[in-house]
């Protein structure tokens, strides 16, 4: 094992969907940068949308929406508690993206006068664009970071930041999860790109790697960013998502939806009245299951063979194609049979709900030179789409940013502490296997952190959080593979103590059920209609605060501000 | 050379050995893995599952150039 330094530019962490853009708009900006692309995995199949994705979920393309109408349409969904800077920073570029995607050679869905062919699944506006045909994104993407010349490399595991004098960026340290060599970056600027803290909560099956997000996303970015001084936003503000029970996936509504497939409960009555995932329309899922009128289904079977052949060919291809291997086990066919929905581990994720770093409309996160962008970043309700926009304006900033500033100072001592914290379960004699570890603190997370969150459990939790920390030191690795899946444990804490102490001080209910809090059981815009942000305090130790929501772009009308409070249809619908 | 990989029990990843082309050098269903489960073995010279944490998410069977291998759903979840 040894250790390598690279120097570079612009250092990207992360080839999943947001990565690959901010590493190809730096490039495109500036040929005579280093580009470095880093990722866990491989780069060509990285990251959440490894086998395409089928459907864009906020296209704002004109004639079907406005930014100014997505913007407000994102407020209202998210309870408020949003930057709309940011929001109309991605709606305003979402149109040039889908174009310029297209221009690449992903496939949209268009009619038959080859204009695009908008959906409508959210509660106000259309903003779906199906993709039949979107299996091939990442090939497409990965021939233009080829094209551009940015540099590559795969299987590594960045672990920590380094920062300079002035807590500006100094590149960061990472292990080579293959020959186990320690390699040190240095970067005048740094783009975290490295998704969802996704194994978070475990799988009601007790899986380890049965999660709805790619696995490879086990919080690093969260982890990294916390470390190195980063502010971080809305982590009481959980991923919950609604999935095939047990597969763990996507159904999908969004697919279904336009098709004429709904959510129902077990007498087969509607119960929401859109499927578009939002906390409040998990809500009303969570209490439909806790009424006794669960469990919850996907209904397809009305619809014609043809229709449900059409939804096969999109489900079983792109974004999960294992859901038609999954459903055929169980011997589930859309034509006869209702698809049984379960509600998920929670996670952390800026993308889906709005759990992330804090950035601001350029992508910019509070550590000078430090950028995060895609399912990391706390731009509410962002998606594949806004992952790649915030991308390409992460790596339009850096570029920027680096104009007249030398690489930033490596601090040794540094490098030095991560050295020894990452490689010490290698020298154990004997010890926990990470797997272990990573399985109890799973367990203790869905215990104590699942909502409806209580006070007394989530403190309890925080205990246990704190035994498990001491564990930490006891991990045997026996393989550099085994030592990747070691650190991972660490970052799967830090999110867990992180939102538990964020879930503890926002002492209110937001976001349906992302923020069910029942001993404080009303929203309460008096004391709360601001961010809270968690960052490390001088002491090591989280600090939690309020950063006020920033004046509205748009301002939003009184009638409109509960509208995705009445998602509930309260009669039965009619036959 | 004897085996030097254990494979894991119940593997949901199975190589169709016959059909392989790993003593050619392919590597493509093991650079492909977003989980870094699978591994050639030196010692037999046969692509393994060697760890349990497969996401059933398919780049190994999609990108293998003779349709060597076969993904199922992890026995947890079928």
């Amino acid at each position: 094992m040894e250790t390598r330094t690279l120097d570079v530019d612009v250092l990207v962490v992360g080839g999943g969907t947001a990565g690959p853009l901010a590493a190809i708009r730096a490039k495109e900006k500036d040929r005579n940068l280093r580009v470095l692309l880093l990722d866990k995995a491989n780069v060509k199949r990285a990251g959440a949308i490894a086998e395409g994705m089928d459907s864009v979920n906020n296209a704002v393309i004109p004639g079907h929406a406005t930014p100014e109408q997505y913007v407000r349409e994102i407020t209202i969904a998210n309870d408020g508690i949003v930057n709309q800077a940011t929001i109309h920073a991605y709606a305003s570029r979402s149109h040039d993206m889908i174009r310029k995607l297209d221009g690449w050679g992903v496939k949209f869905e268009k009619d038959g006068n080859g204009d695009y062919a908008v959906k409508k699944v959210h509660h106000m506006g259309a903003y779906v664009l199906p993709m039949p045909e979107g299996y091939n994104v990442k090939k497409v993407i990965y021939r233009q970071i080829r094209k551009v010349g940015v540099e590559v490399s795969n299987r590594l595991t960045a672990t920590r930041l380094l920062t300079g004098g002035g807590g500006r960026i100094a590149g960061a340290l990472a292990l080579d999860s293959r020959s186990g060599d320690f390699v040190v970056v240095r970067a005048r600027a740094v783009i975290l790109c490295t998704g969802a803290a996704g194994r978070l909560g475990l799988p009601a099956s007790g899986y380890l790697f049965g999660t709805y997000e790619n696995p490879t996303n086990a919080g690093d970015g969260y982890s990294m960013a916390y470390h190195a001084g980063a502010e971080l936003s809305g982590l009481e503000c959980f991923q919950i998502n609604p999935l095939i029970k047990d597969y763990n996936g996507p159904a999908c509504a969004y697919v279904t939806g336009p098709f004429g497939g709904y959510t129902v409960n077990a007498k087969g009555e509607r119960f929401i009245k859109s499927d578009y995932w939002s906390g409040q329309m998990m809500l009303e899922f969570w209490r439909e299951l806790e009424s006794g009128n669960g469990p919850v289904f996907l209904k397809l079977d009305h619809l014609a063979p043809e229709t449900v052949t059409r939804i096969e060919n999109i489900l079983h291809i792109t974004e999960r194609p294992t859901r038609g291997r999954f459903h055929e086990g169980r011997h589930t066919d859309y034509r006869s049979d209702l698809v049984e929905m379960h509600i998920s581990e929670i996670g952390l994720c800026g993308g889906h709900s709005a759990s992330g770093v804090w950035v601001d409309e350029h992508a910019r996160t509070t550590v000078p030179g430090l950028y995060a962008a895609g399912d990391l970043c706390n731009v509410a309700h962002n998606y594949m789409l806004g992952a790649m926009v915030f991308g390409e304006i992460a790596g339009g900033d850096a570029v920027d940013f680096l104009d007249g500033q030398a690489h930033a100072a490596i601090d040794q001592d540094q490098v030095e502490a991560e050295r020894k914290r990452l490689f010490a379960p290698l020298g154990r004699e004997e010890g926990f296997t990470p797997a272990q570890v990573e399985y109890k603190l799973r367990r203790m997370v869905n215990d104590y952190l699942q909502p409806p969150k209580v006070t007394a459990k989530m403190e309890i939790g925080l205990r246990r959080f704190a035994e498990i920390r001491e564990d930490l030191e006891r991990i045997k690795a026996t393989s550099p593979h085994e030592l990747m899946r070691a650190i991972e444990v660490h970052a799967i804490l830090d999110c867990a103590e992180l939102a538990a102490h964020a879930s503890l001080y926002r002492t209110e209910s937001r976001w349906g059920l992302y923020h069910h809090y029942p001993e404080h059981p009303e929203r309460n815009d008096a004391e709360w209609f601001t961010f809270v942000e968690v960052r490390k305090g001088a002491d090591g130790r989280p600090v939690c605060f309020k950063r006020p929501v920033p004046p509205y772009l748009f301002p939003i009308d009184e009638q409109d501000r509960d509208a995705y409070n009445r998602l509930r249809i309260d009669a039965p619908a009619a036959a | 050379m004897p085996a030097t990989i254990r494979e894991v029990p119940n593997p949901s990843v199975r190589i169709d050995h016959g059909k392989c082309i790993a003593d050619k050098g392919c590597r493509s269903c093991i650079d492909s893995c977003p989980l870094d489960i699978l591994a050639f073995d030196e010692g037999d010279g046969k692509v393994k599952m060697a760890y349990d944490e497969c996401w059933y998410c398919l780049p190994c069977e999609h990108d293998c150039p003779t349709k060597a291998v076969t993904v199922s759903i992890p026995y947890l979840l079928r």
